[in-house]
């Protein structure tokens, strides 16, 4: 089974570079291949100059990257600070175990089993364990999968500084927000393969537009005049709700709203927002990135 | 940052809160793993306390008493005259007890054990009804047949003296102890390895141990030197329990005891890496490791010896490392033998010890 099929990107010093995509588009075995962990058929990786020899050693590569994996469940009845001391030992050179309690705020936690803590808590000792060796590249799979809106706020937190420190960041997500707030530069996949690639303002300028507005009516719609409303640039259709692409929303709105009246339906509801990388996915691939 | 970091350090080594710096990391490997099985109670029940039990309950079921008295059925009517003369002959003998009962009873009595034997007058004769297989009929009905031909006047034709001899070391206390020794090391040993490793595997801990610069061989070492000091101390607790409670001793060296032990322990750590090199599931294991060792908890002669086995079956059964291992064990501690006559399986257990640390080293699964 091929999971990622013939994808080449580049990830420059100093960026923090998102991999975003629905569940199943590739993500995680693309980091696992840059990772050393997989074996890729085909292609070459080069990681801060180095390759990953086949089953030789690499521990040398390994001592500058930090590694944060989807769904790694750390053993529960250790403590934090048990945990991070097992993990610095493993590195030449590194953090002390206390100044990462402090970066990942886990400082109250200390002494606390790994089983006792919450979802967010877990997440920070898992980013706190791939950042005790001080790597130059830090991976991290899906780090705010599942986690509430405060403990997303405080992960991002804990990205940002590193990345303000000089580390370079590849980080995989399904969340578009995610990608907008911390990336440099954003890759979007899907299955297995890269679509789009660009910093998420050339990604969102690249839809020519910069606002979506979403509607529903009471009567189905006929679909070309819509698409030939002025400052209309392109037009969406999912399930009851029509998503147009507009330029100018001054323009655009008027226009829609009195050709609803002439086709004699009316308005349910009617959204507008600025266009996301969301809505890029959405115009590449015709799905939503929850749809999975 | 350096600076603020010793200062940090510094008022944690004075409140005595905290060691600045880890260690080696085999030695936070092996802390590691002492920590998680120290902290699972169920475990330290199982691998401490429960071999305890289990000495003491078999030690005390099996323990050297007089031996009980034989029973005996006499099948016929309580009113009949050579019924109740029968039973009145056998009860006279100190080692049998004797029932009348009807013949249904008396079967029924016979088939659950109840009694040893069925004797039924007729005239003259007696009939007894047995089943030769089950030792104590054969032993019940030589006694029963002794005391009946006696009572009718046989006479013996030739003088016997008798030496009783019951000695520590012959006491089936003292067969059990190394076969339990045995059979806990090898449960330890397969379930402490094997369970650790799949639930490190299935929750992805092994892949995330695989992206540090972690020696993989340093993985595999925590778990040896883990068990070496489990190993002391549960080998200990059974020993020290048996002499206490049993007067049980151990003939042969104690540092032959230990090396061996070692040896054991290790063997079957070796066994339980190979078992645990591959499945991903706690199910999968599991399987395995039932069928390695139900072979063993029946053949290798923990509580009976193996030589009870048919003789087509030896070469099999001697092969197998517990057997080995509580041959070993057993001639150390029972007979006070050298580590040097027991060669053989000596030799065996280093063979699955190598065997089994080479293979699972090459086909383990780090994800």
């Amino acid at each position: 089974m091929t999971a990622v099929n013939g994808l080449d990107l580049e990830v420059f010093t100093g960026e923090c570079f998102g991999l975003l995509g629905p569940n199943g588009a590739g993500k995680t075995t693309t980091v696992e291949i840059l990772e050393g962990l997989t074996p890729s058929d085909e292609g070459t990786v080069e990681l801060l100059g180095q390759r990953w020899s086949k089953g030789g050693d690499d521990r040398a590569l390994r001592e500058r990257i930090g590694v944060q994996l989807q769904e790694t469940q750390l053993a529960e009845k250790v403590t934090v600070v048990e945990t991070l001391r097992l993990f610095r030992s493993f590195y030449q050179r590194g953090h002390s175990v206390d100044d990462v309690i402090h970066t990942v705020a886990l400082e109250e936690k200390r002494n606390a089993r790994v089983g006792k803590l919450s979802g967010g808590q877990k997440q920070r000792l898992a980013v706190a364990c791939a950042l005790v060796s001080d790597p130059e590249l830090l991976f991290l799979d899906e780090p705010t999968t599942g986690l509430d809106p405060q403990a997303r706020l405080s992960l991002w937190d804990i990205v940002e500084k590193f990345r303000a420190s000089g580390g370079t960041i590849l980080l995989t997500t399904h969340y578009m927000e995610e990608a907008a707030r911390l990336c440099d530069r954003v890759a979007i996949m899907d299955h297995g393969k890269m679509i789009a690639l660009g910093t998420p303002a050339e990604l969102i300028e690249s839809l020519g537009a910069d606002q979506i507005i979403e509607f529903s009516v009471t009567q189905e719609l006929a679909e070309e005049p819509l698409k030939r409303l002025p400052a209309v640039n392109h037009l969406h259709k999912r399930a009851d709700v029509y998503a147009l692409t507009v330029s100018e929303i001054g323009v655009a709105l008027p226009a829609l709203l009195a050709e609803i009246k002439r086709q004699q339906s009316e308005l349910v509801t009617l959204t507008t927002h600025q266009a996301t990388l969301e809505d890029v996915f959405v115009s590449l691939t015709g799905r939503m990135l929850r749809d999975g | 940052m350096a600076e603020a970091n010793e200062t940090l350090v510094q008022e944690k080594g004075w409140r005595g809160n905290d060691k600045p710096r880890t260690l080696h990391p085999l030695v936070e490997l092996t802390t590691m793993r002492m920590r998680e099985f120290l902290r699972e109670r169920e475990a330290v029940f199982w691998v401490f306390i429960f071999p305890v039990l289990m000495t003491f309950a078999l030690g005390i079921a099996f323990r050297n008493t007089a031996p009980d008295k034989i029973l005996v059925a006499v099948e016929g009517a309580a009113s009949d005259t050579r019924v109740s003369d029968t039973a009145n002959v056998l009860s006279h003998s100190s080692e049998i007890t004797a029932k009348v009962m009807s013949p249904g009873e008396a079967a029924q009595a016979l088939r659950s054990g109840k009694v040893s034997i069925v004797v039924k007058p007729d005239n003259d004769a007696f009939a007894y009804r047995f089943d030769p297989t089950r030792p104590e009929s054969r032993t019940a009905r030589l006694l029963v047949d002794d005391v009946l031909q006696r009572g009718r006047g046989r006479s013996d034709v030739a003088n016997v003296g008798e030496e009783k001899v019951t000695e520590p070391g012959a006491r089936y206390v003292d067969f059990l102890v190394p076969g339990l020794i045995g059979m806990n090391l090898m449960g330890s040993g397969l379930w402490g390895l094997g369970f650790t490793v799949v639930i490190a595997r299935s929750r992805k801990l092994l892949k995330r141990f695989a992206a540090t610069p972690m020696r993989r061989s340093h993985y595999l070492l925590s778990f040896m030197l883990s068990r070496l000091v489990f190993l002391v101390l549960e080998v200990a607790a059974v020993i020290v329990f048996a002499w206490l409670v049993f007067g049980f001793t151990v003939r042969g060296s104690w540092l032959s005891v230990v090396l061996i032990t070692i040896l054991g322990g290790f063997t079957f750590s070796g066994i339980g890496l190979l078992v645990a090199a591959r499945p991903t599931t706690i199910e999968g294991v599991s399987g395995l490791m039932n069928f390695i060792m139900l072979p063993m908890w029946l053949l290798s002669g923990t509580f009976f010896s193996s030589e009870r086995f048919p003789q087509l079956l030896q070469p099999f059964i001697q092969a197998l490392p517990l057997t080995a291992l509580n041959n070993v064990l057993r001639a150390l501690m029972n007979e006070g033998a050298s580590l040097w006559s027991n060669w053989l399986p000596i030799a065996i257990l280093l063979a699955w010890c190598l065997i089994s640390f080479v293979v699972a080293l090459k086909i383990f699964r780090w994800q």
